[in-house]
């Protein structure tokens, strides 16, 4: 029970039920879409940059409460950063579901490290990461979905 | 035309020996996808009079990479080796090839030996159950299934069909297909989660996803109401 806990927490399911920045968004010089085909999970991220700064993001989409949360607090913390900084944000996050019992990547990912419980249930990684892997796609200029396959 | 015997996402049993009829009233010939079907209820392909009847090894409780193609010898023989190799060939000359009789003919190689051998005994094993028995116990662990889904919160059974395999595919309220399926994995109860390779039947059901427990003649009740609480604790942490 206390794993499923560490998956589904409460930070989690708020995001799952109330997805912050939903939908799309008007002015979006950058979007790209995303796919899990094995899972059918599905997101659509557009961005507002300029200079080198996301003014705005929003994301849409369906798909499990996992994927579903990770956008939410993906559009969340990257508001306002540079395309660098979320570059880095991206690696970070990234690497806490990869490389396993990674503590120190958790620390410096804030909120986001509500995430690491994913870790301990291999087949949900990629509902995490879909958003992460589009919005960096979005940042790339990359016509083409994503896909997590 | 080509039909499955049994939805692997509803567990509908579809008419497949009217189905056939109709076909064949306007010269189609049928192949009947069995996959779902042979290892849970009695198939006579004569009595059905498909044309083709296929079905796979591992959900026949055998081993994966082999499986069944059973053809009507005079489609077979119509029909042109699809592989060259050693046994599909009778004699070769620079004039002249003759291909090897049915089944030979479709048999190039080396054939999957061990695979084939498996199958045999698991069918054996299958067929030594009594495949009639195991329908009639399947039916039982639907019945049972389908009231223990009735009795929880939010849950919505998706395939109805009066003609139905002991197959439980269902969504619950506000709550996606795999995140169902990982808090019943973790209660130990393995189900799958997801389209099932069936798209368009989710479309037309209108979910993007379902959870399907499929049920075996080594289910027990004691399992389904294990299924009865896992769906419970969904509720608890969505809420």
């Amino acid at each position: 029970m206390s794993e499923l806990r560490e998956l589904y927490q409460e930070v989690i399911l708020d995001h799952n039920r109330k997805p912050r920045n939903f939908g799309r968004l008007d002015g979006a010089n950058r979007t790209a879409e995303g796919y899990n085909p094995l899972c059918g999970d599905q997101v659509r991220v557009d961005l507002d940059i300029e200079a080198g700064v996301i003014r705005d993001i929003r994301f849409e989409g369906s798909g499990c409460a996992i994927s579903k949360a990770a956008a939410s607090m993906m559009t969340a913390s990257l508001k306002g950063k540079t395309v660098g900084e979320a570059d880095q944000l991206f690696g970070r996050f990234h690497g806490m579901l990869t490389a396993a019992g990674n503590g120190s990547a958790a620390a410096e990912l804030g909120k986001l490290a509500v995430f690491s419980g994913v870790c301990e249930f291999p087949s949900r990684i990629k509902c995490a990461t879909l958003p992460w892997h589009t919005v960096r796609a979005a940042l790339a200029g990359k016509d083409e979905p994503v896909s997590t396959e | 035309m080509a039909v499955s015997h049994i939805s692997n996402a509803l567990g509908t049993v579809n008419p497949a020996k009217r189905m056939i009829e109709m076909a064949h009233r306007q010269g189609v010939p049928v192949l009947i996808d069995g996959a779902q079907a042979a290892p849970h209820l009695r198939v006579d392909v004569r009595e059905l009079d498909c044309d083709f009847y296929v079905f796979s090894g591992h959900k026949a409780l055998g081993p994966t990479g082999i499986g069944v193609l059973y053809g009507r010898a005079e489609w077979l023989e119509r029909m042109p080796p699809y592989q060259g190799g050693g046994d599909m060939i009778a004699s070769v000359t620079f004039e002249k090839t003759t291909y090897n009789a049915l089944p030979y003919k479709f048999e190039a190689g080396t054939p999957h030996i061990a695979g084939v051998i498996g199958l045999g005994v698991a069918l054996d094993y299958l067929s030594g159950l009594g495949l009639d028995r195991v329908a009639a116990y399947e039916r039982e662990l639907l019945t049972y299934g389908t009231a223990t889904l009735q009795a929880a919160p939010g849950v919505r059974i998706i395939g109805t069909a009066a003609d139905k395999a002991s197959v439980l595919s269902f969504t619950v309220d506000g709550v996606h297909a795999h995140d169902v399926g990982t808090i019943l994995d973790h209660a130990g109860i393995a189900v799958r989660a997801g389209h099932h390779c069936a798209m368009p039947v989710m479309r037309r059901f209108g979910v993007p996803a379902t959870v399907r427990a499929s049920l075996a003649f080594y289910n027990t009740r004691e399992e389904l109401d294990a299924l009865g609480a896992g769906l419970r604790e969904v509720r608890e942490i969505f809420g």
